[in-house]
């Protein structure tokens, strides 16, 4: 069975910005494929090219089988998406959405009939479906927009960071309806800057940055291929650069992050390490408020790759090694 | 024919709940839809409508209350209250469309939403413009029902004040293309609301208060170029005539002139829009 989703070389330019820059990847049917990379990586854009809305200006890209190029009215019709904000017309009810959505794709009114229940059980937004939709809360905006982008069942729904700025609980629904959709057998190719979220819920994460793939694999794989544990302590108010230069001399620290008083230490063997750690902080005289270990994080990947962090200001970080 | 269907693909040991069966709507289902949902808008959008009546019928008031007297004394208008009935609709049905919700989309992301459907591009267009030649029928219809209270007759007869609104909505229509140019042109809406600044030269630059022989100088010359001139004359025949072809003509053909060019901005801004993303 060919894959869902081919792409071979991708690139597309704005200017003299590369947003894309020769990205190749396969997704195979069925698969939740994550796209994980800071603001400004290329995620939004390599989703635009497989989409349609904007063409590639250098490699190939096949989504369905079909090129997005030569034959975009073809890949339209296999495919839904939810761009990031989800982008609804608040002076329309939600029922009129997912009704309008329906005769684009060429249902007749008695599947419309049909998909829009089904739809509106699926996002369980109950009577507000006949309200408009600018009295939905952000998390109804999002799964009304889900559901619009599943009136006509497509084979390939995109996802463009699908829980940006909503609640915990919102981000759970969200959640719990694309794991229900994955069991019913869809692919999804979901866009996040959320570590949390790549890791719960794609079966294969691709890292980008700056326009290309950094590092592809399923989360568990990227996490064991880094090789080490990572020890965080939160000293002191103010002690946190005489702590990290303290860790640094410990034999077996491979580095030491420090974002204010927070310390990530990384090391092969965390729990040997620990003790190490809360003896050389007290033998300088830090006050250690917190000291946990824990296994490595996509965004230790992603700083291992990058050496920085997915989704915090970069005036914010201190590394030394 | 039919379009095909297309058939769901599946994973190797799972199952889609059932195969999609979605397919071209075919390009009058697609204006059909996007007429639709902009019709609804209408009403709940209150401020869109308002303004449109309430200024014409202000200005019909005003007007006849300010000139009447005056423009009868002069022996070259014998119904004022007529011969202002059809400034009233190109006062009412100019400038009136979708473009304001339209550059709305364009902002917001709903106008990428359609442009991911399969829907027929042109569809995006048309659609509107069927709505909004509803809108300006809808919008002449109550005019036309002042004109008449205040004892305006036809020459014409009904048949003749049906084509005096099918007229103006045509001439609405026609002007149209301007603000759905500036629209998918600039995807800006402060440019969009400035495009009204064209209803000016084209309504008032003419011979919206007196006719044309009264007009001196510049303002008789420009006249003679605007179309809405031509408009005016073909509609108020209508109304103080009767069934007079050259006036009528050429009122026809000062809307088809205008469409033609709004028509192909706004088309040129269509594919620009959608050539932005290439």
């Amino acid at each position: 069975m060919t894959d869902a989703i081919v792409v071979e070389g991708l690139e597309r330019t704005f200017g003299n910005t590369r947003a894309v820059d020769g990205v190749n990847l396969n997704v195979p049917p069925g698969e939740i494929y994550g796209f994980l990379g800071p603001n400004g990586a290329g995620k939004s854009t390599m989703l635009k090219v497989l989409c349609t809305l904007i063409t590639p200006t250098g490699g190939t890209a096949r989504v369905a089988g079909y090129d997005v190029v030569r034959e975009p009215k073809e890949v339209r019709l296999r495919i839904g998406a939810a761009l990031q904000e989800a982008s609804l017309d608040p002076n329309q009810t939600g029922t009129e959405l997912l009704v309008l959505q329906g005769r684009l794709y060429g249902l007749s009114n008695a599947e419309i009939d049909e998909r829009v229940k089904a739809v509106s059980a699926m996002i369980d937004i109950g009577d507000a479906l006949d309200h408009r939709i600018k009295t939905y809360s952000g998390g109804m905006r999002r799964r009304l927009d889900l559901g619009a982008a599943l009136v006509h069942r497509p084979m390939i729904l995109f996802l463009d960071e699908p829980t940006t700025g909503l609640d915990p609980a919102s981000r759970a629904r969200v959640w719990e309806e694309v794991r229900r959709l994955h069991e019913d057998g869809m692919t999804i190719f979901l866009t996040t800057q959320y570590l949390e979220e790549a890791d719960s819920l794609a079966d294969r994460v691709g890292i980008i940055d700056h326009g290309k793939i950094i590092a592809e694999g399923k989360p568990s794989d990227l996490k064991q291929a880094l090789g080490s544990d990572v020890i965080v302590a939160v000293v002191s108010p103010g002690t946190g650069e005489q702590a990290s230069a303290e860790l640094e001399r410990i034999a077996g620290v491979e580095r030491v992050e420090r974002h204010g008083d927070e310390l990530t230490i990384v090391t092969p063997n965390a729990s040997t390490m620990l003790s190490a750690v809360a003896v050389a902080l007290e033998g300088c005289g830090v006050v250690v408020q917190n000291l946990t270990m824990r296994t490595p994080t996509l965004d230790d990947v992603f700083l291992e790759l990058t050496g920085a962090h997915i989704g915090r200001d970069e005036a914010d970080e201190e590394t030394t090694e | 024919m039919s379009a095909p269907t297309v058939t769901g693909s599946t994973m190797p040991g799972r199952t889609q709940t059932a195969p999609t069966s979605a397919k071209p709507a075919g390009f009058w289902r697609d204006c059909g839809a996007i007429a639709g949902r902009a019709l609804r808008a209408v009403p709940r959008e209150p401020e869109f409508m308002i303004p449109a009546l309430a200024i014409p019928v202000f200005f019909y008031f005003v007007n006849i209350g300010a000139l009447e007297k005056t423009a009868e004394a002069t022996g070259r208008v014998s119904d004022f209250r007529a011969f202002q009935l059809p400034v009233a609709i190109i006062f009412a049905v100019t400038g009136i469309s979708r473009a304001s919700a339209l550059v709305l989309d364009i902002r917001d992301g709903y106008f990428d939403r359609l442009l991911m459907t399969p829907i027929r591009r042109l569809a995006l267009l048309l659609g509107l413009m069927v709505a909004d030649f509803v809108t300006v029928v809808l919008l002449a219809i109550p005019v036309l029902g002042l004109g008449l209270a205040l004892g305006v007759s036809f020459e014409t007869g009904f048949l003749g004040m049906v084509v005096f609104v099918l007229m103006g909505a045509a001439w609405g229509l026609a002007f149209t293309g301007f603000p759905y140019a500036i629209a998918l042109k600039t995807g800006n809406p402060a440019a969009v609301n400035m495009s009204f600044i064209l209803f000016f030269p084209f309504a008032m630059l003419t011979t919206a208060f007196l006719p044309q022989e009264a007009l001196t100088g510049w303002l008789s010359t420009i006249a003679d170029y605007n179309p809405v001139t031509y408009l005016l004359n073909g509609m108020r025949a209508l109304v103080l005539q009767g069934w007079e072809t050259k006036p009528i003509l050429q009122a026809l053909a000062a809307i088809v002139g205008i469409a033609i060019v709004s028509m192909t901005l706004a088309l040129l801004a269509l594919r620009g829009r959608l050539r932005q993303g290439a």
